[in-house]
Parts: structure tokens; C-alpha cells; sequence
């Protein structure tokens, strides 16, 4: 069989088909760290402040950033799914603008998110 | 089923490296797949250094030249060296492309050449593609009627309804766009493939065509259509600049708009 993975150069768009997906994986994971969250508020201020020194702390910190960065740009390639399947966008010019503006405002949006929480 | 690893037979060994003989000074080094059937080896990659001062501009014009003057056990499929024939589509820099219409110029460094991706190799830089031809059968790419046929013309078409099948009757076949595919890569299957998909949407908006439900019945599969996640790797290295993958878009379209 002939090489295919390992030898293909990835265009932006690949880049952004296989990160929507990790993004949604990751952001399933998220959602049990959001259980997790709710349930230490329900146990009580201790359970709670326990949470909160964990999520906290450099690990923590990171995680999070991770979540509200996947969270953006799965939702702003949401929307660029949505525009395809109108059948509009598919231009190869457009298709890679579309990708790197996606990038750009996760990035953005991920930031102004985290400057306006600390 | 996605399979990252090739299987063992079919992973890469060093190969062999052939210098210039009394180059100008103006060499470029080609790194190409080798793979030989009947030798019961691993397949390789052997560099070739070619003197470009005595090379056509075109990639395919190394490889007939490294053909002839060094090596002519290199193996590949060539026919019309004017991008029309799809014979010479392969793996070049990292993308599918026809090497005769790939200009060496355009690539810095060294030239890696592989054959179209995830496909069985019958020999060197020559992919097996029965699987890909049968899929293009399976479409039924011939016009179908079932009322009879004007009596004293031929079923005519106005100017507007002949634009709409232009840009995918441009199609060469040369399985650039399927081998690109990541989706085509892992399901091919039971996944038509951009290929097979933009082929069926030719004829669906063909305005004389009167198959247009059976052939959507075909497609309307979680597999053969749906697997299609839009990666665009087909739009992008489509060597005629095709659009299979809004072909594929609207034909999404033509069968969410049949439910309504």
C-alpha cells in the first residue's frame, strides 16, 4: 500500500477538519470536569474551594484556557460548516480565508475571554 | 476503518542514491518510491541527482530522463504530457498533482515523489486503481431516459442547462482528488470518493437526464455520500482546478431539498 498520512502535505483546511473534531473530543472531556464542578458546589463550600484551588493552579489554568480556545474554534467552524452547506464558500481561495479567519478569532475570542476573567 | 501505520510489507526502507555523472553545477535531487513486486522487498526511496541544464521543465520531464539515462527500471504511467490523459497523477511535494503539468521550478529543495496515496502498488510510482474505476462504474456515468427520444433531432439542451455540466465534465479520472482524501483513505470501501461523487453530480443536474431519483437513492448512504467531511483536499489539489467537493455540497442539498 502506498504511503498516505505520513508523506501528504496538509492544507490549512485538513488542519481545520481534524481540529474541529479534537476540539469536540476535548470539549466531551470538558463536560465531565463540568460535572465534576457542579458536584463540588453541591457538596458544600469545602468540596468547593478544593475545586477551585485545582482548577487554579498552572495544570488548571492551562486545561481551561484549552477548553474556552476548543469551544471557539469549534464554534466558529460550526458556523463555516453551516455557510458550506448552503453551498456557498468553496471556493479554494475562500475555503483557506474562511480557515485562517476561524484561527485568528478563536485565538482572539479565547484571549478577550481570559483578559475580561482575570 | 482509519489505519495511521502502513502495514509492515508496505513500510519504506533507504534506498539507493545515484549522483551525477559531470553535472553543470545546476543539479536537482528527485527522492521517488521504488517498490518492485517480484523482488519480495520492502519498498524504498532512491534519490537520482539530474542536471537540469539538460532537463525539460516538467517533472515528468525528470522522470523520462532519469528513465532513460539512469535508471531505466523506474516505472510510472505517462501518456499525454499535456495534462489532459491524467496518466502521470502522483504524490509530488507532498501533494497529488500530473507531473507533466507540475513545474520542477516550483518546488525549493529536494522532489519527493510517491505514488497516489493509500492505494495498492502494482509497480514504482504505478498505483492499482481497479477499486477507484469500479466506483466510477457504479454511478452509471451514461445518460438515462425513459421517454422516447425526439423523432428528427437529438435531445437538445439550452446554453445555461449545457454551463451547469462544464466544470464536471472537465473531470479526467486521474484519482488526484480521491487519493487525497482522508475520508476516501479510510473508507474507500464503502466511500465513493470525490471522484465517483463529482461524475454522479454531472449527471444529476444534467438537464436531459431522467434518473435523477434513482440516482439519488444511490447516493442518499451514510457511506458512499456521506462520508464526505469537507476536508476540501480534493478542491485543493485537483490538477484541473475542479470543485468536487461543492459538487458534493449540493448534492447534500439536492437530497435535503427532495425531503421537503
Amino acid at each position: 500500500m502506498s504511503p498516505h498520512i505520513s508523506i501528504y502535505r496538509w492544507p490549512i483546511t485538513m488542519v481545520l477538519s481534524i481540529l474541529h473534531r479534537a476540539t469536540g473530543i476535548a470539549m466531551a472531556v470538558g463536560l465531565l470536569v463540568l460535572a465534576a464542578w457542579l458536584l463540588n458546589a453541591a457538596q458544600g463550600p469545602e468540596a468547593y474551594q478544593y475545586f477551585r484551588a485545582a482548577m487554579s493552579g498552572p495544570v488548571g489554568r492551562i486545561l481551561l484556557i484549552g477548553w474556552t480556545f476548543a469551544f471557539f474554534l469549534h464554534l466558529g467552524n460550526g458556523v463555516r460548516h453551516l455557510v458550506w452547506d448552503t453551498g456557498r464558500g468553496f471556493e479554494k481561495s475562500h475555503a483557506n480565508a474562511s480557515a485562517w479567519f476561524v484561527i485568528a478569532l478563536a485565538v482572539l475570542l479565547t484571549a478577550a475571554f481570559w483578559a475580561v476573567q482575570l | 476503518m482509519a489505519e495511521f501505520r502502513l502495514p509492515p510489507n508496505s513500510r519504506i526502507r533507504k534506498g539507493h542514491h545515484h549522483s551525477v555523472a559531470n553535472g553543470s553545477g545546476n543539479v536537482k535531487r528527485f527522492a521517488i518510491y521504488r517498490y518492485d513486486p517480484e523482488s519480495g522487498e520492502n519498498p524504498r526511496v532512491d534519490t537520482y541527482e539530474v542536471d537540469m541544464s539538460s532537463c525539460g521543465p516538467m517533472v515528468l520531464d525528470a522522470l523520462i530522463k532519469i528513465k532513460n539515462e539512469i535508471d531505466p527500471t523506474l516505472t510510472f504511467r505517462r501518456s499525454c504530457r499535456e495534462g489532459i490523459c491524467g496518466s502521470c497523477a502522483m504524490n509530488i511535494d507532498g501533494g497529488n498533482t500530473l507531473a507533466c503539468i507540475s513545474a520542477i521550478a516550483d518546488v525549493g529543495g529536494d522532489i519527493r515523489i510517491y505514488p497516489l496515496p493509500h492505494l495498492p502498488v502494482v509497480k514504482d510510482l504505478v498505483p492499482d486503481l481497479t477499486n477507484f474505476y469500479a466506483q466510477y462504474a457504479s454511478i452509471k456515468p451514461w445518460l438515462q431516459t425513459r421517454t422516447p427520444p425526439p423523432p428528427d433531432r437529438e435531445r437538445l439542451q439550452s446554453k445555461e442547462d449545457q454551463e451547469l455540466i462544464d466544470e464536471p465534465s472537465a473531470c479526467i479520472l486521474c484519482a488526484c482528488c480521491s487519493t487525497s482524501c482522508p475520508s476516501y483513505w479510510w473508507n474507500s470501501d464503502r466511500y465513493l470518493g470525490p471522484a465517483a461523487l463529482l461524475a454522479a453530480y454531472r449527471w444529476l443536474v444534467d438537464s436531459r437526464d431522467e434518473a435523477t431519483g434513482e440516482r439519488l437513492d444511490y447516493l442518499e448512504d451514510p457511506f458512499r455520500l456521506y462520508r464526505c467531511h469537507t476536508i476540501m483536499n480534493c478542491t485543493q489539489t485537483c490538477p484541473k482546478g475542479l470543485n468536487p467537493a461543492r459538487a458534493i455540497a449540493e448534492t447534500k442539498k439536492m437530497l435535503a431539498e427532495r425531503r421537503h
